[in-house]
């Protein structure tokens, strides 16, 4: 299985090609983001239709299940909203 | 770039799929647009650790060799026209295609019910989990409750089961009997009951509660455990993950927004005649979006727009017969897991509804009816423009359920750049 190696909030995160980008920051927080009263919040329907696994894919909002992690990626949890 | 096919499909599920496989055997331009990075829908979607990559990897290669179909993966409509014509973004920047005829299949959504701790994380959908499941989200050795209604409860444990999972138990919500009729009509559709003999490895091996539901999921950051009611007995049960299931509901807003006529249905879906022509000239639509029914019947629809966008009626209404045969497997899911009362009656007055906007079910109740509540409370107006909020109150509270067909029939229909709207590309991203 060939590994793909990107970064979550400053670590380093290795997960198998064609692996989510939610599934890579799963390895490091199960909390993607604060809601506008900063309850915790993160991935919910899985689909792209819920919005609450927005992060930030090398400095654009983006939701987090229907992006794949690429190499080198830099991701970043808690990015404010679309 | 603007680009020009003969026919447009929204959707590389099931239904789009068909659809472009009889197009191209016709020697017809498809332009296949899906916002998902790999073909075939949610159903199709496969389990990355799988190898090697067996049908998906199939399907990609076919479509990307099959002459006549062009394959645009990533690709969000944020907006279309009747023309017809599609508005697409994706990370590499945004697209105007343009065709003689549209087939419109964006599918299903999952239906929410909410309940108190709903918003926790750890808590999910349970097709979304096993989606995510599939997608390598890390569930080996984690303890899941699956809770719901219908018979994705059981496919999606079955995924997770295989993703190393310890899936603590299926909490039905439907009737033993309700359950049982469901099985014993399956031999009516072979296909059914033979993909349910193979979850009965699964299913054999996880308790599966009927006339029960989840009224409570439980814990601070994160989900800790849930409350299970099961004829009046109440108990805690402790768990890392919460997947829930409460049937599926049209993804509607591409046809609103061209101004499709909907049925009038708390959750609307699109109306097409025999031949799956919705009211508009040269727009079809197949599968899910027409009403909820299944990959069969998802198929069958896509495979008669197909026929009927190329003209060959006879070919399109050959499968009629077909397509009752599996419409009638759709209306037994309905009607046996249909949903019971008490689910709708767990959101308390504090329990946020509008996850975007943390709107509460007692705000919006004390906001005074369907005119005044977005004015007062902002529900429905964040990023997911009312696809889970409103849904749900068509659920919790009917009066407010007709505004989800018109809510998002206005441009953008995702969150979508200024740059896309005006027609420019993407900008170069910035770390």
């Amino acid at each position: 299985m060939n590994l793909v190696t990107l970064t979550v909030d400053g670590r380093p995160v290795t997960v198998p090609e064609g692996a989510s980008v939610a599934a890579a920051v799963a390895t490091v927080t199960g909390v993607f983001r604060r809601s506008v009263r900063g309850t915790p919040r993160g991935p919910y329907c899985g689909m792209g239709q819920c919005f609450e696994c927005e992060v930030r894919i090398d400095g654009r909002i983006s939701l987090a299940c229907l992006a794949r992690a690429t190499p080198g990626a830099i991701i970043t949890t808690d990015a404010g909203t679309l | 770039m603007p680009e020009h096919f003969d026919v447009l499909i929204l959707g590389a599920g099931p239904a789009g799929l068909a659809a472009a496989e009889i197009l191209a055997r016709a020697g017809r331009t498809v332009g296949l647009v899906d916002e998902q990075a790999q073909p075939g829908g949610q159903f199709g979607r496969e389990r990355i650790r799988q190898r090697p990559g067996r049908s998906g990897r199939k399907l990609l290669e076919w479509l990307q060799h099959r002459n006549g179909i062009t394959y645009f993966p990533g690709h969000r409509v944020v907006d279309c026209d009747p023309h017809p014509a599609l508005v697409t973004e994706s990370t590499r920047g945004s697209t105007r295609l343009t065709g003689g005829a549209l087939i419109l299949a964006p599918g299903a959504r999952e239906l929410v019910l909410p309940f108190p701790g709903w918003t926790l994380p750890g808590v999910f959908c349970a097709g979304g989990l096993q989606a995510l499941a599939k997608s390598g989200w890390p569930v080996r050795g984690r303890r899941i409750v699956l809770a719901g209604s219908g018979p994705l409860l059981v496919a999606s444990a079955h995924t997770l089961r295989h993703e190393g999972a310890e899936i603590l138990a299926i909490i039905e919500q439907a009737a033993r009997g309700s359950v049982a009729r469901f099985l014993a009509g399956l031999p009516t559709w072979p296909a059914k009951a033979l993909q349910t003999l193979g979850y009965l490895p699964t299913w054999a091996r996880i308790p599966y509660e009927t006339g029960a539901f989840v009224a409570e999921a439980l814990g601070e950051e994160r989900l800790e455990a849930v409350r299970i009611v099961e004829r009046g007995r109440t108990r805690i049960v402790p768990c890392d993950l919460l997947g829930t299931g409460f049937g599926l509901i049209p993804n509607v807003e591409a046809a609103a927004r061209l101004g499709c006529v909907l049925t009038p249905t708390p959750h609307p879906s699109v109306r097409v005649d025999g031949l799956q022509a919705t009211s508009l000239p040269g727009i079809y639509a197949a599968g899910e979006v027409t009403g909820i029914g299944g990959v069969e019947r998802a198929q069958i629809e896509g495979a008669i727009a197909g026929y009927a966008a190329v003209g060959n009626l006879p070919k399109a209404r050959a499968l009629a017969p077909k397509l009752a045969h599996w419409a009638r497997f759709g209306e037994a899911v309905n009607r046996h897991f249909a949903l019971r009362d008490p689910l709708r009656a767990l959101a308390r007055p504090d329990t946020v509804i509008c996850r975007c906007e943390d709107v509460t079910l007692g705000e919006i109740d004390s906001a005074g009816g369907q005119g005044s509540v977005k004015l007062l409370t902002r529900l429905g107006m964040g990023p997911c423009q009312g696809r889970i909020c409103l849904a749900a109150l068509a659920e919790l509270r009917p009066g407010y359920g007709t505004v989800t067909g018109s809510q998002a029939a206005r441009p953008p229909l995702f969150p979508a750049r200024l740059g896309t709207l005006a027609g420019e590309p993407a900008p170069e991203p910035h770390p």
